[in-house]
């Protein structure tokens, strides 16, 4: 589903080059799910943004789904990730002007897809929103944004699902109703899943873990 | 899997872009209306003078008649001669004579004594439209008595009444009625010498009639079938043009009328254009910083798979669409507004005004603040393209930078519009590059202030100072700072201002300085040869000096180096300007030069003495230059009929600022003193009463000599200038308001970057006052800097404008600037505070709640 093959991420800062990952390589399965974990400013979120074709490697190349995405313009890659990606921020990234049923059904209205609204609002069902589908982003709590999310990111039935830090922003019970929720839909739709997070006991739940420090994995385990 | 098939093959999905737009627009409607607010103005004004261009266009076709008052006019500045008499009393199915000249007339009531233009009328003139009086019969029946209709402003500044009596010459008329309107005259045409309507038959008992009297005759004719009058036209023109006659038909006072007032229409079209452009600056900084506040939103599109184009649609879509509601807005502001400017312009306008709605001029407007707007808006919306989807990861939104080479595409199209709509305008390229250069040049100028004013504040900043300097300083400088745009604006509209005030001032001066001193400022013209010498022993006599005393001969140019006016209208070749042969030269004979005059090239001869000897004449430099005369060249000059070979014998350059007579043509003595001519007495009055008391005696014992004099020319001038000032003011409030508007959008845009900073300023303590100051010095700062700016701006415009255009000195008065700058700086203070009173009054919490 995934292979990263010898990738490099470097910046260009004041008279200085900085590597922010190193010669990564790993293979993920379609189906499986996997932690990448590590300190702050090990690399990790940059490596998400490589792996979802947000962003491009300085070296090496990620294939998604059979899809070279450094061979892609940045229109193609946006291509790629509304047909195959789904994505769960750590701060939701709902648009604001747009109410929860909305939000929901983008994904679907830009594939130009029937029924958009009926799906859209048995999503938001199945996550517990049905009574708060003309709700904006502001008038919802921090976890009834994320259950947003969690319906837009498998509105598009995805093929992988990266999520960056999915209950950083969440207390530890709305956390484990959300982590719930995620597990559960991500079985159901049977979806690969790739979750960057500090959280262990959340990192504990997928099948494989990726330690990465300093731009390198130091460890890949499966659990 | 092929990867081919994701190469960009999308739909744009039009539906669903204006959607998304719809959407995404939600919560910043009343931000976008900040953006509405600053071009409606712009778009009112274009609109208004639009619609009134369109109207007096239609107006003039369809009132040209009563323009004219006649199918056929011919005119002659001369005595027609019995050669061409016959031909001009067989013209026409009815006729009307004219004779006109200027005069003074006499207020038996009062005293009163004023120059005015008689009008001696014989006929039914005009055949089309009337001579509008009160009371509405005098314009027929003064013809058959000895009556006279008065100029309106003429009865007002005198008092009198209708019945009353004025003198003109030896003949008293009593007054029959006002005039309110003539035949395609407007209000400015006759403020300098109103005009006076009296019967024909009574100007020869008048008296004023003499020989070289400066006397027009027109004649008016009437066609019972006008189309003939073209063929009759072509039939005559050769001999009119030989007679030196001209004439004026419907269609050529249509073609006239038309071309003055495109100028004036074009000059007003510009200005409404100046404040669409500021305006636009406006558009362009709301959308930049409204744009700023949606990278976020972009970024999520962008994750979800919208493409760079469909990203871009979406905003553009919203900017298109509130382009058109605040065109549609102005439009209809325009129309409101248009309403009024006959009223304003009442002055300048050729004809009775309608008030038509114009459509085509309202999609003229539309159209240009649409693509105006989109143009200035594309600036920060081709950014849009560039934002990536990992700024949903990472938003150092602050740290973005966007470095387009879109940019300078859409930079040259903003210039080539604004050239575009200026040459659309006055259709000559040179013009309108200029004055798009020029516009470019301010703002690069105010803009360049404004980045070294950022660079300087940070270079040097204030590191000892106390925290409340320092951080009103800071603001000039951190990021969402205003001081660029504000800078442009207040500058921009501060240079405007500033522009219209210098140029009034160096218009007045000009005149006021001629009069002040020991200068001359009084003019006698029209004495006689035999009156010559006991008008200055009059003069004497009330004590004034007789500063100068010349003689005039009126004369045409017949051929330069034997080319005729002729030979050269139809061999362009040998460079001789055609207006030489048209104009009408005033002409004095003298040996030597006056103070006013320097020679610059050749010599003066001297008199002649045998009718062998060459004439040498001396023209002006600047004159001689015009119509491509040099030393040594053979001019042929026609006086009266009688032809007078001279050679260009030397050059002078005239000082036309004194108020003393001044010639072009120059001849030495022994030539033209039998030829018909008058005199000219420049004189100094003390006071208003000598001068009254003095004009009063020189038009009872001399009624044919005409006084003119400097306190009334500028009593005039003042008047001129007064209704020209409000007309400009009237326009560039347009600009002024549409700067307050931007300025205030700006500070207001400005105050949601702000607010959260603020806020948290109060939260940790920071009292009212603290803000306050802050807040004051910030907006004092930049008011200061852009007025400073705009008035140095406008100092510079002013002094190229006085040396290259007016030919007068610059020397502003420090008072109006010290004034105009202290108002320009505290209004934007004023305004700042104002707009962040909510943060000052309420408590932190709630205005978080409210605003955030």
């Amino acid at each position: 589903m995934l292979n990263v093959k010898n990738v490099s991420k470097t910046y260009q800062g004041a008279g200085q080059t900085l590597t922010v990952l190193n010669d990564v390589n790993f293979t993920v399965e379609a189906g499986s799910t996997v932690s990448i974990v590590g300190p702050s400013g090990s690399g990790k979120t940059t490596l998400l943004g490589l792996c979802a074709g947000l962003d491009r490697a300085s070296l090496g190349s990620v294939e998604l789904n059979n899809i070279r995405l450094d061979q892609l313009s940045e229109d193609e890659r946006a291509q790629v990730r509304n047909r195959y990606v789904g994505f769960i921020f750590q701060n939701f990234q709902l648009l604001p002007t747009l109410t929860a049923l909305e939000n929901v059904m983008v994904p679907l209205e830009l594939r130009g897809e029937k029924n958009v609204r009926a799906r859209s609002i048995s999503l938001l069902d199945k996550v517990g929103l049905h009574n708060r589908l003309h709700h904006y982003p502001a008038q919802l709590s921090g976890g009834e944004q994320q259950r947003v999310s969690l319906a837009r990111a498998f509105a598009n039935n995805p093929r992988i699902l990266f999520a960056d830090e999915p209950t950083g922003n969440l207390d530890v019970e709305t956390s484990d109703k959300v982590i719930k929720l995620l597990f559960d839909l991500n079985q159901e739709a049977g979806t690969t899943l790739i979750i960057v997070t500090h959280n262990l006991e959340l990192a504990s739940q997928t099948k494989r873990i990726i330690r990465i420090k300093g731009g390198h994995i130091v460890a890949d385990e499966n659990n | 899997m092929d990867i081919a098939r994701f190469k960009y093959k999308r739909k744009l999905r039009f539906g669903w872009l204006l959607k998304m737009a719809w959407r995404d627009s939600r919560r910043n409607r009343s931000r976008l209306f900040l953006f509405i607010s600053s071009i409606v103005l712009g778009i009112a004004a274009l609109v208004a003078i639009f619609s009134l261009g369109d109207n007096v266009r239609s107006d003039i076709e369809s009132q040209a008649k009563t323009l004219v008052g006649a199918d056929l006019v011919i005119e002659s500045n001369k005595r027609v001669s019995s050669r061409i008499k016959p031909l001009l009393d067989s013209l026409g199915d009815q006729r009307s004579v004219e004779r006109t000249f200027a005069s003074m007339i006499y207020f038996t009531k009062n005293d009163g004594t004023r120059l005015v233009q008689v009008r001696a009328l014989d006929g039914d003139y005009p055949y089309y439209g009337n001579i509008e009086t009160t009371p509405a019969r005098a314009a027929r029946s003064f013809r058959k008595a000895r009556q006279a209709l008065v100029d309106k402003t003429l009865m007002l500044q005198y008092n009198a009444q209708v019945g009353d009596s004025i003198q003109i010459g030896d003949v008293t008329f009593a007054i029959a009625g006002v005039i309110t309107k003539a035949p395609g005259r407007t209000g400015i045409s006759t403020t300098v010498a109103p005009p006076v309507y009296i019967p024909l038959h009574y100007l020869d008992s008048t008296g004023l009639i003499q020989k070289g009297s400066r006397i027009a005759t027109t004649y008016y004719y009437k066609y019972n079938q006008p189309a003939v009058i073209e063929s009759i036209i072509s039939d005559i023109e050769p001999r009119l043009e030989k007679e030196g006659l001209d004439y004026d038909t419907v269609e050529e006072r249509k073609r006239n009328t038309g071309r003055a007032f495109e100028d004036f229409n074009q000059f007003l079209t510009l200005i409404s254009f100046i404040a669409l452009l500021l305006g636009c600056i406006g558009v362009a900084s709301a959308i930049h910083i409204y744009m700023r506040e949606k990278i976020a939103s972009i970024a999520i599109l962008r994750c979800l798979g919208v493409n760079s184009s469909q990203a871009f649609l979406i905003y553009l879509i919203q900017i298109v669409t509130i382009g058109l509601i605040g065109s549609i807005l102005g439009a209809v502001l325009g129309i409101v507004i248009q309403q009024q400017l006959p009223a304003v312009f009442k002055d300048f306008l050729p004809v009775q005004v309608t008030t038509t709605i114009s459509w085509k001029a309202i999609t003229q407007g539309i159209i240009s603040g649409v693509v105006i707007s989109l143009l200035f808006a594309l600036l920060p919306l081709v950014n849009v393209r560039n934002i990536s989807p990992l700024y949903t990861l990472r938003l150092a939104v602050e740290q973005i930078r966007f470095r387009d080479p879109l940019k300078w595409l859409v930079y040259a199209a903003i210039l080539f519009f604004v050239a575009g709509f200026t040459w659309w305008q006055i259709h000559n390229w040179r013009q309108a590059i200029i004055f798009t250069l020029s516009i470019l040049g301010a703002f690069l100028v105010l803009s360049l202030v404004a980045l070294l004013l950022r660079w300087l504040v940070r270079r040097f900043f204030p590191n000892s100072w106390n925290y409340l300097w320092r951080q009103g300083f800071a603001n000039l400088y951190r990021p969402n700072n205003q001081t660029l745009i504000l800078i442009v604006t207040i500058g921009l509209g501060a240079a405007f201002i500033g522009t219209l005030y210098f140029i009034q001032d160096i218009l007045i001066s000009r005149v006021t300085l001629s009069g002040s001193g020991n200068q001359p400022n009084m003019v006698l013209f029209d004495i006689q040869n035999s009156q010559k010498d006991s008008v200055a022993v009059l003069t004497k006599q009330y004590k004034l000096p007789v500063m100068q005393q010349v003689p005039i001969v009126t004369m045409r140019v017949e051929e330069i180096n034997h080319q005729t006016s002729a030979q050269v209208k139809s061999d362009t070749s040998t460079g001789y300007r055609t207006e030489a042969y048209e104009w009408e030269f005033r002409v004095t004979y003298r040996d030597t030069l006056t103070s006013s005059e320097k020679l610059t090239a050749g010599k003066l001869y001297g008199p002649v003495r045998s009718s062998d000897d060459v004439i040498y004449i001396s023209m002006e430099d600047r004159y001689a230059k015009r119509i491509h005369v040099n030393i040594g060249d053979h001019i042929i000059f026609n006086v009266q009929g009688t032809l007078i070979p001279t050679v260009v014998g030397s050059l002078r350059q005239v000082d036309w600022q004194r108020v003393q007579t001044n010639f072009r043509v120059v001849f030495p003595t022994g030539v033209l003193e039998e030829a018909p001519q008058f005199h000219v007495l420049v004189t100094r009055v003390p006071s208003p009463e000598v001068s009254a008391r003095f004009q009063q005696a020189i038009v009872r014992k001399y009624p044919n000599v005409s006084v003119i004099d400097l306190n009334l020319i500028l009593t005039v001038l003042d008047e001129v200038l007064d209704k020209i000032g409000f007309v400009i003011r009237f326009m560039a409030g347009f600009s002024i308001i549409t700067g307050l508007i931007v300025l205030i959008a700006s500070v207001l845009i400005s105050k949601f970057q702000r607010i959260q900073e603020s806020i948290l300023l109060r939260t940790l303590g920071a009292s009212r006052k603290q803000i306050l100051f802050i807040t004051a010095f910030e907006y004092f700062f930049l008011g200061a800097l852009a007025a400073a700016t705009g008035i140095l701006l406008s100092m510079g415009a002013s002094w190229a404008l006085a040396k290259y255009s007016f030919n007068a000195p610059f020397t502003p008065h420090w008072l109006p600037i010290l004034i105009l700058f202290a108002a320009i700086s505290l209004l934007t203070v004023i305004i700042g505070l104002f707009n962040s009173r909510s943060v000052l009054n309420k408590p932190p919490l709630e205005v978080l709640r409210k605003e955030v």
